[in-house]
């Protein structure tokens, strides 16, 4: 038999345990970041291709949510730093080859422009509420006016920010679940699929939500082929990576994973949303519902099935 | 000028001592460390193998924990000890993760911390603490660069190996088998 | 007072709750951050450095105590000049700091009260708890005489009060560390070699060419020097050979791992001499010149085979050959190491012997890479009245065994029970600097022995187990806070080393050499204490002996050059060993006129039932017994012992590792706590194994309260050496339960 452990040092509460050091912040702040990525990008590229007079919810509704997901997200994401004060430091510095270092400058101006984003769209979603400065009432002008700039600068940040949160994961090699380089690719895919769903919700017309339907459908194929992409991977790949699979197919998180990622988030959604598509009347809520919580359970098995993959011990 | 520590596990005990002089040379608070002892265990009744080792960061060449750093807390010095600089650490844990030996920890006070080498004592010519009170003298520091140091004259002549090297980081503990 | 008046109490003293409580809070800042970090360079700059030696174990090896400017301890290095550490100490030196700073720490005199029909301590002022000790004494030495005053001691607070015992006329004096530790190896090479192993043991590893290791552990003892010459003997190509059951650190270190069946060892060194004899491979010139008795022997071990042997001891005779003569290509550089810890079956000194035989048959007494002649300097006696004569005393206590050369402590204990033939009734006990509910064996005698007494003292630096039993607890310093006396050790060469307080005694903690003036005074024979600080003592005797204090400041060590001439046997002329006939004795006739073999035997022990396994205990190299559990440097390292558990009996039982488990005896006694197994391949499957010193049931000792098994208290059989009233230890068998025998019981 073989047996390996610590004689001393290491197995006190503070250290193991704590090695651990993403909690519940990081997935959430991950789910958020990506559906403000998805929110974003399909407002952008309506509005780039001109159909915002189509698709309302898409450019105007639902993106009131992306300022508020980054805001919560960002929120989240400092409150689970250990050494707050001091995480101006971030802004001090350009590091190429860290992807935290990328994403704290990509939310730096991408947060500011989703406001004004919002801003934008002021008087036509609060009509009630006039404004009650003249040089607001010409900034928000000016911002309808320039509205296609800013698409065209949303749509590489957010494809950025999507990839970002799967990126970061994926750039740690020393855990052998998130070092893959299908990450980035499924948690952009997850964040537009998340987002699509929002659109869903929030859409009035049956135009706007089938189309959004069908992206939808289309994203959750792919991110089903993303996966099963991702797994085969690890099963070819070295003994570290082979037990990382096991933890998302065999092991504690296999119901988590396999019933509310894959089934219910997204198997079952796709299923419901084809059927709606074919002509059958199916709550739209439903299938959008169960993407946006498998999203987030898809955040929470990684981050924490990611942090007990090692290499050693 | 390249640092490295070479560590005889055919001579180690697992005592520990290591860990305790590293904890009081380094003022590293009470249920924290920057270094520990792992036992391998292999074989079966009567024919076993033992392996006892004092672990820490490995001052990577290749360092993870540095590449990952969004401020640059974490940083290499031309001798290639990596160091944590405590006011420039957010405490984002992105080098924790980063890490295959699982070698940094958060201090209570916030910023991530783990082992210098002793870099303190190196400036004044001594050798880290860990190697200078090892009493079983497994412990041995120096410079790979230099072809005739005790470090290179052990890597030449005896069977060595890193930890991890798959993972590859160009581990700068050397561990002699 | 009541018949239950010494009823075990889990210290909850009067108000100390509140203190303990606001420590611990102040603690979770802790004092460290990273700017501590820069400004560390300054700060190693204004160090300043204090010699003492260490007292958290026996070796007692010189340090530096390095404190900063706000007078806090902030390390412990070793002294380069000591021989007994060379500069490095083990991680429990290095810990030492741990040992000042826990909070647990006694604080204040303590006496025990009733309220309200509850017993309990209550702080007290030093005055009132030394008036009170002495006004005890006093009473008891007017009606019983001062021999019934009994002392259990062990270390640098020992002497202190050994002092104070002699002085007002008590002889009754022992410590665990003879009949619970090294005393049979001291009779039995004393009966060959004419002289004790002591300590440190005067082993000369770092150039041997071969060390056997019998049930001795060195890397889990950490006996600083030993551990450090071994390492320096593997650097050299030297053999090493283990014989353990278990698969010890040395075991992992050696060249042959000799599995044994536990309990054997005596039929395996029979069969190892038989085969240096019949190969004649001995060393014949050593054996012609400087032994007796080498006919009988040879006759003795005739029919001991390794055929004989591997019957007995599981050891293949190919392995045993091989062995043998691997010790003889390195004779006389071979060290058969006599151990430390070797109360293990009732035949002890008889196995002390057998080992003393085979070093003299491989003639590495007395030479190089084998014993050396060890040396100690003298430190003169301080001027003192001569001592009075006690009419009995730990000798007579303990004439039962004719070759025991100090107390024995299980027998002064047995003296507090009242009987008819108890001719040397104990009516107090002092118990200074050992825990002796983990020292000594045989908890039911010991607590119906403390039941019995008048009048309990315990003097100790933490709430251990043992003081939840006295009359008065008294808080002492630590060693790093006091004056002690003078380290004078045997070693290769003459040393002394000083101990000087680097902080002043924190709490209301007091040094015990003023413990022991106090209560002397108090006593009326403070005539033996003429300072009024131990430093002027240490002063005096180090102007005898041509140094002074400031110097000994300066240095912390001093060595002195041999004065007995060569370390090793001067072979040009004839040799006079210390024996009785002036020769080694391989054949001892002082043993057969007492009624004992003269030439080791072997007998067989009791072995485990079906569903029992022996328990085996041991050291582990960062905590010293059951001293250092709640230090909280140690306890970060180590803070409970695991049960070692074979695959084989786990997959029986269907045991797991980090399970929790309890254990019961032959005796029925059960374990007061559980323990986590650990299933390993490095313990038999015969056995289960733990290191010793955990499982405290004192609640004040906030770290180390409740974990893990405190083995001795599941020895309750105990196999007594007659020839030095040794207490085995080794022949007790326990039973794993998996549920918790105490669910219904609040312990």
């Amino acid at each position: 038999m073989q047996e390996e452990l610590f004689t001393s040092g290491r197995n006190l509460p503070h250290i193991d345990p704590s090695l651990e050091i993403w909690h519940w912040p990081i997935s959430v702040y991950l789910f958020l970041g990506g559906l403000a990525a998805g929110l974003l990008f399909f407002a952008s590229l309506i509005t780039v291709l001109g159909k915002e007079k189509d698709y309302p919810a898409a450019v105007k509704y639902a993106s009131i949510i992306s300022p508020i997901a980054l805001t919560l997200g960002l929120l989240a994401l400092f409150y689970d730093l250990t050494h707050k004060f001091y995480f101006w430091r971030l802004y001090t510095t350009i590091r190429i080859e860290s992807p935290m270092s990328w994403g704290a400058w990509v939310l730096l101006i991408i947060t500011p422009i989703s406001f004004l984003w919002v801003f934008s769209y002021y008087s036509e979603i609060f009509p009630k509420w006039k404004l009650k400065f003249e040089f607001l009432n010409n900034f928000e002008k000016f911002l309808k006016d320039n509205r296609k700039n800013m698409a065209y600068a949303l749509i590489p940040l957010s494809i950025i920010l999507g990839v970002y949160t799967g990126i970061l994961l994926s750039a740690f090699n020393a855990r052998p679940l998130w070092n893959n380089a299908i990450l980035g690719p499924l948690f952009l895919v997850s964040g537009l699929s998340t987002g699509a769903a929002t659109i869903i919700l929030l859409a009035k017309t049956k135009k706007e939500k089938h189309l959004f339907g069908k992206i939808d459908l289309a994203l959750i194929v792919l991110e089903l082929g993303l996966i099963v992409h991702m797994l085969m991977g690890m099963y070819a790949g070295s003994e570290v990576q082979l037990e990382a699979m096991q933890l998302l197919v065999g092991g504690e998180f296999t119901l988590m994973f396999f019933g509310f990622v894959i089934i219910l988030g997204l198997i079952v959604p796709a299923i419901l949303e084809l059927i709606e598509l074919i002509g059958f009347k199916v709550p739209v809520a439903v299938p959008a519902l169960l993407v946006l919580i498998g999203g987030l359970v898809l955040r929470f098995v990684i981050v924490e099935a990611g942090q007990i993959t090692r290499y050693l011990y | 000028m390249r640092y490295a520590m070479v560590i005889d596990t055919l001579k180690c005990v697992g005592c520990s001592d290591c860990v305790v002089a590293c904890q009081t040379e380094n003022d590293v608070p009470i249920g924290y460390c920057r270094d520990w002892i792992t036992e391998t265990v292999n074989g079966a009744y009567p024919n076993i193998e033992l392996e006892l080792k004092s672990e820490r960061c490995n001052h990577c060449e290749n360092a993870p924990c540095v590449r990952c750093c969004p401020t640059g807390a974490s940083h290499q010095l031309v001798n290639g000890i990596v160091l944590v600089t405590g006011d420039e650490c957010i405490g984002c844990g992105a080098c924790i993760e980063s890490c295959p030996y699982d070698a940094r920890y958060q201090h209570p006070d916030g910023y991530v911390d783990k082992c210098t080498f002793c870099h303190h004592r190196l400036e004044k010519g001594q050798l880290p603490a860990c190697v200078s009170v090892c009493p079983t003298k497994c412990m041995y520091f120096g410079d790979l660069d230099n072809p005739n140091s005790e470090v290179s004259e052990l890597l030449k002549n005896r069977k060595h190996k890193t930890l991890a090297p798959e993972a590859g980081t160009k581990p700068n503990v050397y561990y002699l088998i | 007072m009541t018949t239950s008046r010494r009823k075990f109490i889990k210290i909850s003293a009067l108000g100390l709750g509140g203190v303990a409580a606001t420590t611990t809070a102040l603690n979770m800042f802790g004092a460290s951050s990273y700017i501590d970090e820069l400004v560390k360079e300054n700060v190693a700059k204004t160090f300043k450095r204090t010699a003492t030696y260490c007292e958290v174990c026996f070796w007692k090896c010189a340090a530096w105590t390095y404190t900063d400017e706000e007078g806090a301890v902030k390390k412990i290095i070793g002294n380069e000049n000591d021989p007994h550490c060379y500069g490095r100490l083990c991680p429990r030196g290095t810990g030492g700091v741990g040992m000042y700073n826990d909070e647990d720490r006694l604080k204040t005199p303590l006496i025990r009260t009733t309220v309200n029909g509850e017993q309990t301590f209550r702080e007290a002022s030093w005055d009132e708890a030394l008036d009170l000790i002495a006004a005890k004494f006093k009473g008891i030495k007017e009606e019983f005489g001062a021999e019934s005053l009994a002392l259990i001691k062990h270390g640098a607070p020992g002497k202190h009060l050994e002092h104070l015992y002699q002085a007002f006329g008590s002889d009754t004096i022992a410590e665990p560390a003879y009949a619970q530790c090294r005393g049979p190896r001291e009779t039995g090479f004393n009966l060959t070699f004419g002289s004790w192993i002591g300590s440190p043991e005067p082993t000369d590893i770092r150039d041997t060419k071969c060390l056997v290791l019998i049930g001795s552990h060195i890397g889990e003892n950490m006996h600083n020097s030993q551990v450090q010459e071994m390492s320096d003997a593997i650097d050299n190509g030297a053999t090493i050979i283990t014989v353990d059951p278990r698969f010890s650190t040395a075991a992992s270190k050696s060249k042959y791992w000799l599995a044994i069946k536990p309990a054997t060892d005596i039929a395996l060194m029979l069969s190892w001499m038989n085969v240096l004899i019949n190969e004649n491979i001995y060393d014949k010139e050593y054996i012609e010149k400087y032994a007796t008795g080498f006919n009988e022997l040879k006759d003795h071990v005739s029919t001991f085979t390794p055929e004989w042997a591997y019957g007995i001891t599981g050891i293949k005779p190919e392995e045993i050959r091989k062995t043998a003569r691997e010790m003889a290509d390195a004779s006389p550089a071979v060290i058969i190491h006599p151990g430390r810890h070797v109360v293990w079956y009732g035949d002890d000194s008889q196995r002390a012997r057998a080992m003393a035989i085979l070093n003299a048959l491989l003639g590495s007494w007395g030479r190089r890479g084998g014993f050396y002649f060890k040396e100690s300097i003298k430190v003169p006696e301080f001027p003192a009245p001569e001592y009075p004569h006690p009419k009995w005393g730990w000798k007579e206590i303990g004439a039962k065994y004719p070759l025991a050369q100090m107390g024995i402590t299980t027998e002064v204990i047995k003296c507090a029970i009242p009987s008819e033939d108890n001719k040397y009734p104990v009516k107090a006990l002092m118990v200074a600097g050992t825990n002796i509910t983990k020292s000594i064996p045989n908890k039911k005698l010991l607590e119906e022995a403390i039941e019995a007494l008048d009048f309990m003292v315990v003097i100790d630096t933490m709430p251990m187990d043992v003081t939840g039993y006295a009359d008065v607890v008294l808080p002492e310093c630590t060693y790093l806070e006091r004056y002690d006396e003078i380290r004078s050790a045997t070693n290769r060469e003459p040393s002394i080393a000083i101990r000087i307080p680097a902080v002043a005694p924190k709490y209301d903690s007091k040094p015990s050499w003023w413990i022991a003036k106090e209560i002397g005074e108090r006593m009326g024979v403070g005539e033996y204490f003429n300072y009024t600080d131990y430093k002027e003592v240490i002063e005096w005797q180090l102007g005898q002996m041509g140094t002074s204090l400031e110097e000994m400041e300066k240095i912390g060590v001093k060595n002195f050059p041999r004065k007995s001439g060569s370390m090793y046997l001067n072979e040009t002329g004839p040799h006079e060993f210390p024996t009785h006939s002036g020769k080694i004795e391989l054949y001892s006739n002082e043993l057969k006129n007492l009624g004992f073999d003269p030439l080791p035997n072997y007998t067989k022990h009791p072995e485990p039932q079906q569903g029992f396994y022996r328990l085996n205990y041991g050291r582990a190299p960062m905590h010293t017994f059951s001293r250092t559990a709640n230090n909280p440097n140690l306890n970060d390292l180590k803070s409970e012992n695991n049960l070692w558990v074979n695959p084989k009996v786990s997959r029986i039982l269907g045991l797991k590792t980090g399970q929790e488990v309890w254990l019961k005896n032959q005796d029925d006694i059960i374990s007061t706590f559980s323990i986590k197994v650990r299933v390993t391949e490095r313990v038999r499957w015969d056995s289960v194994y733990m290191v010793h010193g955990f499982g405290h049931q004192e609640k004040k000792l906030s770290r180390a309260y409740g974990k893990g098994i405190n083995d001795t208290e599941l020895i309750s059989s105990v196999a007594i050496d007659p020839i030095m009233g040794g207490t085995g230890m080794r022949g007790n068998f326990v039973t794993i339960l998996t549920e918790n025998p105490h669910k219904n019981t609040e312990i």
